[in-house]
């Protein structure tokens, strides 16, 4: 491992200035991906700036939602009694990502900056555009199982691998950023990026720009949600294919909204926005679900080892409306 | 780059000079000589690394010790300190380990689970969001979920199930 050093500032714009004014240096929140990328030699930066101490861990009401800093760790915001309540999708997201010892050492911000576990990434021996930009895509002609099927680009494959992302979009949560010059907000749908020609960002963050909180506004969806996740093993696994779904119903059952999103198959939490036009304003039934995945699919593009994802992401949408609408699970048996 | 940390490590509060790369493991086995925390994987794919840091169970290969500085660490040789702990006891009565190279680990991360789950925190196969799980909500499904960090190449997971659902009283 490169020679490090270590700054732990008081005060995020202070975190941020330091790491603005260093190409050099990175910000270090709970470690659990970074401190792994230090080993492999995949992150090789000279100076690491420890924001995991800063007083950004409230998770407290805020505008009718509720606010989240940025260390609030994964197991006490999957826990909170009112995101369970009001954002389930989020707990359930949370919940079926890494295990236990994980969750309580992850942070909110950390989880949405997690980095690709493309195998190839992960190998610094091997040719990869994320890693080493130019360098070229060993995963496209590579081992594929998990590769993107909606989405890619050819210097990039990938998928993005966190559950959180999934579910923070489909609750129309926003990010708040601290960055040089002062402070913006980011949709989370807006937060994450398809990798086009430049493999190398998953954000759309600069060097310098720290999450400092993520505002999760309270809607009739988010109360009722939920998120379905397949993986090669029932537990502390990262996602085949994963679906956030988030719906408001009327009285007579009629979708007034919702939200459908899948993780595991594109570079960035994948807003399936021609499935909900098929459901949105139409009453919810087996069939209608399974049309509307088949269409939000016709753009998918799936290749040697991901042949299996479009029934699988089709499959997990149809379970989680099962989950949410009791009578939707009556008319499948 | 070294700075010096102070540790509480097992109700003993030590000083150390670490490297800044210096990972919380290997100042634990390495520099303070404590050799229960295992070094498995070094990757955060095992649990055998796996110690309480606050009060909650923590992997330690993922850590970097300066970030720790301060911090109150509880290893399975500390939970042992005044005679075994329940969750060492019901190990030793259920066979749960065969090698016990992964068990200081199970150890702690049982005792972390044990807490979480009597302070009402949900799992992957918790039923409903809504309700706060109890310890009489520990079924097999609910220990298997929640102690899916901590693998075991022995596969003594009869054992380790038997030993954790007996200290739950479930």
């Amino acid at each position: 491992m490169r020679e490090l050093a270590y700054l732990r500032p008081s005060d995020p714009a202070d975190a941020v200035s330091l790491v603005a004014n260093d190409p050099d240096a990175r910000f270090l929140g709970g470690g659990t991906n970074l401190v792994d990328h230090l080993k492999l030699g995949v992150a090789t930066p000279g100076t690491l700036v420890d924001v995991s101490h800063l007083p950004l861990d409230a998770l407290e009401e805020h505008d009718g939602g509720l606010l989240v800093g940025a260390n609030v760790r994964n197991s006490d915001l999957a826990a909170d009694r009112r995101v369970r309540t009001g954002w389930p999708v989020l707990s359930r997201a949370l919940l079926s990502g890494a295990s236990g010892q994980i969750r309580n050492q992850a942070t909110t911000a950390g989880n949405l900056l997690q980095r690709t576990r493309c195998v190839y990434f992960l190998d610094v021996t091997t040719p990869c555009n994320k890693r080493e930009p130019g360098s070229g895509c060993s995963a496209a002609e590579g081992y594929g199982r998990y590769n993107a099927i909606l989405g890619a680009g050819p210097a990039c494959v990938t998928v993005h691998p966190s559950d959180l992302a999934v579910g923070l979009v489909a609750v129309d949560a926003t990010v708040v950023v601290l960055g040089p010059d002062g402070e913006r907000r980011v949709p989370a749908a807006d937060l994450h990026r398809l990798p086009g020609d430049d493999a190398a960002r998953d954000t759309v963050l600069g060097h310098g720009e720290l999450i400092t909180a993520v505002e999760l506004p309270r809607s009739a969806h988010a109360r009722t949600s939920t998120y379905v996740k397949v993986r090669d093993r029932a537990s502390f696994a990262f996602a085949l294919v994963s679906v956030a779904v988030a719906i408001d119903r009327a009285e007579d059952g009629t979708v007034r909204d919702l939200r459908i999103v899948w993780g595991g198959v594109a570079h960035k939490p994948w807003r399936a926005t021609r499935a909900e036009d098929a459901l949105r304003g139409r009453p919810l039934t087996e069939a209608g679900v399974r049309d509307a995945a088949e269409a939000e699919l016709d753009q998918a593009r799936p290749t040697a080892g991901t042949e299996y994802k479009p029934a699988m992401v089709r499959n997990a949408t149809a379970l989680a409306f099962r989950r949410l609408v009791p009578d939707l699970a009556e008319e499948a048996r | 780059m070294e700075t010096t940390i102070e540790l509480t490590v097992d109700g003993e509060r030590r000083s150390l000079t670490v490297d800044t790369r210096t990972t919380l493991l290997d100042a634990l086995r390495e520099r303070l000589g404590n050799t229960s925390p295992k070094k498995g994987c070094d990757h955060g794919q095992c649990g055998s690394c796996t110690v309480l840091l606050d009060g909650r169970r923590h992997l330690t290969c993922l850590a970097l010790a300066l970030s720790y500085d301060g911090a109150e660490i509880t290893t399975a040789a500390g939970l042992a300190r005044d005679g075994l702990h329940p969750v060492q006891q019901a190990f030793l009565d259920h066979d749960g380990y065969q090698c016990g190279y992964c068990t200081p680990g199970q150890v702690c991360s049982a005792v972390g689970m044990l807490d979480e789950a009597a302070g009402g925190v949900p799992s992957h196969v918790t039923d409903d969001l809504a309700v706060p799980t109890t310890l009489e909500d520990l079924d097999d499904g609910e220990i298997r979920e929640r102690m899916s960090g901590n693998l075991c190449r022995c596969g003594a997971y009869p054992g380790i199930l038997a030993a954790v659902r007996e200290v739950a009283g479930a």
